[in-house]
């Protein structure tokens, strides 16, 4: 067991330090481009001693290291500074935006899995039937169109010809649940349909590989029907893949979503850090890109914790 | 009147389908029109080599065909229910209640994720509707049965925390979970050390007899068969070659075929004059010690023999015992960490990338398993070429000359072969293209690592006999790694026994398997089955005694 925690703990150590290097790169990233922030919140109405003055306000005459640390130390205190343009808090400003774009996240997750992992089980059991054809060509043709083509298509057929639910999704922090279900439902939609063929696909992959396995035999020799060959005695020793292939998708859904949420006016942190890059408001470009980052890292790390505990040669040593 | 068979198998037909649409009949018979009757408590010993249909039958016998095959025509009726036609819900029913299967990896064949015991509960629990803790108690009672060490606590492990014998003897617990009524045992002792087979052995055999339970026992091997079956069915070709009960059998096989199965073990290299003492040999091991990982413990701790030039060393010992890993030692595919390696005398280098390429030239490798060993994309004579360009760095007309020439030394026709890919060759074959391959370098000293294990008796019968004939014809020196004593009589001028990564008897054929002086060589032996239907008995009794 202490072997086990070992792992574990190695595994998230390791997470950590890569989200460090991880912060040094986008703090480095920003470092490097031209001119710095005093200018840019100055633009035009810069004057040598208007620059040297707010640098000297913003602490941007001590070396960088030193800003580095300082900013990183705010941040493990829940504070990301302030924004460049508007000097609100960073952190209240992400906080709604990153809400929304979990709960997005979460919804398509919610729509995505169930239906990816069915669709790769059907796939598996009805392999090379029209099933699976059919199965494979839809969700490929999803994921092989631009992600913007899928959210129009959507908006074409959902909002402008049946009328069945809004193009927009303008959520608030005051929108009932039940309206920010309706809004959401289109985004979540488009991005279950780029999701689910990489999930689906992975699922059906590993269970065609277990169900030629001595033991999946073994069980149907027993007696086993086919949903119990399946439930019971495949998919529990397909755990590993699957989950690590959800997880890289859910990562992506909140990291890569920033089309998604343009299209649908959706107010989440892709559409922040849209609006950001064009304002020239590095530090919240700054704080958006370490957030994405601390996504895939978390649910990777998520990931591989699963798959060590799926694991019973790793969970239960030989004791011979 | 006497009872109505268990197991009725009328005109079967089992074929390998083109396609689901497609008419049965027209598929590749696998079975071809088997007959075959087993009353209650009977057991029927069901033999032939790879590809006779042995498997296809015995779960053929539960109404199960693999993907991709079908039943085409005749019945299956146990126990008055016609399997072949019977809904899907109707054949899983009797699936462990009435009858089980034992399969011949335990260790694949348990599922890894779930404990021993909830693997042999999930039947009686799901289909008997028994209570969960009374099945456990009853599975510490059969697992006590089956004489595995432990049987309280054995049930609480994963398949991954249990020796191959005990799985397989788990297994077969497993199978008696809900008292069946006929087990199916498709090769249960094949994967096994013989050692550990013996006990295997005993336990299925006993608890077969104990429960009255009727058996179909599928094997390869002869001798095992004659220990465990009351009348035996000899099959090739999916087809009924002979049916006797098993003294009869033993005693006068009355077709031809079965008489060649029998004959296998007869064949021996002739004898070579033993070198003098003061003779160099050819390739000496002297105290090498070996481990995988720089960390990991010795596989291997202070080996040493000796070849000698034109001769054959056989190597014997159970898995784990550290003959394979000897022979890498010796290639230099793992480097020794201590001792030597001398060849004519002259040290080695432990790595082989450190070693001349006349020093490599010299020591040539032919693997267990030809199927993997050769590039299933390159032609045959391609394969063979690849030494011959690297080596004697023949090329053109001479090369394909030199191509054809070694084809022909081993018995496959250049012109036929030549263009060919290994994947259209049969395993004996392959493993001749094999030996093709090593002696395109014109080596000194050719390394046969379980060379004829993969492969059915008469075949390897064939390869042993190409080997002899080789060494005759080119002088060249063969250590010879196997776990199969018959293949040492057969082919060995000196043998080595070796046991947990140590040498532990080692001298001239004769003296070491006819005269052993070390325990563990007797007990190897003995292990080896004979036919002789009271041989397991005999072995046993012995071994009881010595306790």
């Amino acid at each position: 067991m202490s072997a086990v925690l070992n792992m574990i703990l190695q595994r998230v150590f390791l997470g950590l330090l890569t989200l460090l290097v991880v912060s040094a790169l986008v703090f480095v990233s920003v470092e490097f481009l031209p001119g710095d922030v005093a200018e840019q919140i100055l633009g035009q109405s810069a004057t040598p001693e208007t620059l040297a003055a707010l640098r000297e306000q913003l602490g941007l005459n001590t070396p960088p290291v030193q800003r580095y640390l300082a900013w990183l130390g705010g941040i493990l205190q829940g504070d990301f500074g302030r924004s460049v343009i508007n000097q609100r808090e960073i952190t209240a400003i992400l906080a709604d935006r990153l809400g929304n774009t979990l709960f997005l996240a979460a919804m398509a997750t919610l729509i995505a899995v169930p239906l990816a992992v069915g669709l790769g089980i059907l796939a598996a059991l009805k392999r090379n039937t029209w099933i699976d054809r059919w199965i494979n060509i839809g969700t490929l043709t999803a994921i092989s169109f631009p992600e913007f083509f899928v959210a129009y298509g959507l908006i074409y057929v959902f909002s402008a010809k049946l009328g069945w639910l809004p193009s927009i999704s303008v959520v608030g922090s005051d929108t009932a649940l039940s309206d920010r279900l309706v809004l959401t439902l289109l985004p979540a939609l488009t991005l279950t349909l780029i999701v689910t063929a990489h999930m689906m696909r992975m699922t059906r992959a590993s269970l065609i590989n277990l169900l030629a396995l001595p033991y999946v035999e073994m069980a149907r020799l027993k007696g086993a029907a086919q949903r119990r060959v399946v439930v019971v005695h495949a998919l529990p020793n397909a755990v590993a893949p699957i989950v690590n292939v959800i997880a890289l998708n859910i990562a992506y859904m909140i990291a890569g979503v920033v089309i998604v949420e343009v299209v649908f006016v959706y107010p989440g942190l892709g559409q922040l850090l849209v609006d950001s890059v064009s304002k020239r408001d590095v530090t919240v470009v700054q704080a958006a890109c370490l957030i994405f980052a601390s996504a895939f890292i978390l649910f990777n790390l998520v990931a591989d914790v699963i798959s060590i505990l799926s694991n019973p040669r790793l969970l239960h040593r030989s004791t011979k | 009147m006497s009872q109505p068979p268990l197991l009725e198998i009328r005109d079967l037909v089992i074929e390998a389908s083109a396609g689901k649409r497609t008419a049965p009949g027209s598929g590749k018979a696998l079975i071809d029109g088997i007959n075959l009757t087993l009353k209650r408590g009977e057991v029927l010993g069901l033999i032939g080599e790879s590809g006779a249909g042995k498997s296809t039958l015995g779960l053929g016998a539960m109404g199960f065909t693999r993907d991709g095959c079908r039943f085409a025509g005749g019945s299956v009726t146990f126990d008055g229910t016609e399997l072949t036609s019977a809904r899907p819900a109707v054949r899983r029913g009797l699936r462990s209640t009435r009858i089980a299967y034992v399969a011949q990896s335990a260790a694949a064949s348990f599922n890894p994720a779930y404990k021993l015991i909830r693997q042999y509960a999930e039947f009686p629990v799901l289909a008997q509707g028994r209570s969960r803790r009374e099945v456990e108690a009853d599975a510490v009672t059969t697992y006590r049965q089956m004489k595995l060490p432990n049987p309280e606590e054995i049930g609480f492990r994963y398949p991954h925390q249990v020796s191959g014998g005990q799985l397989q003897r788990a297994m077969t617990a497993m199978a008696m979970a809900c008292r069946p009524d006929l087990i199916i045992f498709d090769e249960p002792t094949t994967a096994l050390d013989v050692t550990t087979q013996i006990e295997v052995l005993g336990a299925i055999r006993d608890a077969v007899r104990d429960f009255g339970t009727a058996a179909l026992y599928i094997t390869h091997d002869l001798a095992v068969v004659s220990q465990m079956a009351d009348r035996i069915m000899v099959l090739r070709h999916g087809k009924l070659v002979e049916e006797a009960a098993t003294e009869t059998m033993l005693a006068d096989p009355q077709e031809e075929y079965t008489r060649s199965l029998w004959a296998v073990r007869a064949f021996e290299a002739p004898a070579k004059p033993v070198p003098a003492e003061d003779v160099q040999p050819l390739v000496s091991l002297r105290k090498v010690t070996a481990s995988y990982g720089r960390i990991g413990p010795d596989v291997l701790r202070a080996v040493s023999f000796d070849l000698h030039a034109g001769r054959t060393l056989a190597v014997v010992g159970e898995s784990g015992s550290g003959k394979t890993t000897a022979a890498r030692c010796a290639m230099g595919l793992l480097p020794r960490s201590g001792g030597d390696v001398l060849l004519d005398g002259v040290s080695l280098p432990p790595d082989y990338r450190k070693r001349s390429k006349a020093q490599l030239q010299q020591v040539q490798i032919i693997y267990q398993m030809a199927d993997t060993a050769l590039n299933p994309k390159q032609k045959i004579g391609d394969i063979i070429a690849r030494p011959l360009k690297f080596y004697t760095g023949l090329r053109g007309r001479k090369l394909t000359a030199r191509v054809r020439e070694l084809m022909t030394a081993i018995d496959l026709d250049p012109d036929v072969y030549y263009h060919r890919r290994p994947g259209e060759l049969s395993g004996g074959q392959k493993q001749r293209i094999g030996i093709a391959r090593a002696l395109a370098a014109e080596p000194r000293v050719v390394i046969c690592d379980e060379v004829t294990s993969a492969l059915d008796q008469l075949v390897a019968e064939g390869i042993l006999r190409l080997l002899a004939r080789l060494q005759q014809e080119l002088g060249i020196s063969y250590l010879f790694i196997t776990h199969d004593i018959a293949t040492v009589r057969a082919i060995a001028d000196d043998v080595v026994v070796m046991q947990h990564g140590q040498v532990v008897e080692a001298g001239p054929k004769a003296q070491v398997l006819d005269n052993p002086q070390q325990d563990y060589t007797k007990s190897l032996l003995a292990s080896v089955p004979e036919m002789d239907a009271g041989w397991l008995d005999r072995v046993l009794t012995e071994r009881v005694a010595a306790r």
